[in-house]
């Protein structure tokens, strides 16, 4: 999890296309300066982040879902419950399952857990957009490799 | 059972917070109503679940885009109420259905 660059996901542990669900690893960093603010004595991931991680997860799915053709953008979020406090250093396991999939949106929902624990679930919705710029595109594939995405997954069918 | 005007009225009622008496078969969603294209986004939902189908909206914006349709063919409440039901007589055709 690299608070700095927004980029929530390290890793991608299982993408199933067939029952559209992907489940992701986050590690919280051990140590950040957002934790000295939130909170001095008590640090804990913020719920935003949570969030943010969640709906990370489900752009995963969807660009899975969609062969990285149209890029995923965040358009709402409800339900958003934070169950559980998530202390720095925790491995965070996030599973997204498409909800459904209308046309030029999409909606999700996901669940994140620390071991066993439940801690923040939501539901999302998504607008799905053409890349609005090459660099972007290239950015999302070049992200995909980092984290283990099985780009042959989407191509093998 | 309630005819698909008053259904998609008591969705747009409950997702946009407006007044369900004041949404008629006449209203325009956009130019009445106000509702804005994140809201549709929500209502678009609630109307593909509860129909079970896949709004074209789309090909429905592409259409007014390049001045084949008109908003009030798809954004008055009673025409979007027709339109709904072609894609469910539509869906209930389709082999397997």
């Amino acid at each position: 999890m690299d608070l700095d660059y927004f980029k929530l996901i390290d890793r991608v542990v299982d993408l199933n296309l067939d029952e559209k669900r992907i489940t992701v690893e986050a590690q919280v960093p051990a140590a950040h300066t957002i934790f000295e603010g939130h909170f001095p004595g008590f640090p804990t991931m913020p719920g935003v982040l949570l969030t943010e991680a969640m709906a990370q997860s489900s752009g995963w799915l969807l660009l899975g879902l969609l062969k990285f053709e149209r890029m995923p953008f965040l358009a709402i979020v409800k339900e958003a419950k934070m169950r559980g406090f998530v202390s720095p250093g925790s491995l965070l396991t996030i599973e997204a399952k498409l909800e459904h999939e209308g046309s030029g949106f999409a909606v999700t929902k996901a669940k994140g857990r620390v071991g066993k624990e439940l801690k923040c679930s939501a539901e999302i919705t998504f607008g799905l957009t053409p890349f609005p710029d090459p660099t972007m595109r290239v950015h999302m594939d070049a992200m995909a490799n980092k984290i283990g995405f099985p780009l042959q997954a989407i191509t093998n069918d | 059972m309630s005819s698909t005007f008053d259904q998609i009225a008591n969705i747009i009622a409950e997702t946009c917070d407006i007044p369900r008496d004041t949404i008629k078969p006449e209203s325009h969603a956009i130019d009445d109503l106000g509702i804005d294209s994140l809201d549709f986004l929500d209502i678009a939902f609630a109307i593909d679940k509860a129909f079970g189908i896949k709004m074209p909206l789309e090909k429905w914006t592409q259409e007014v885009n390049d001045g084949k349709a008109t908003t009030e063919q798809y954004f008055v409440l009673q025409n979007l109420a027709d339109r709904i039901d072609e894609l469910v007589a539509a869906k209930n055709a389709a082999p397997g259905a």
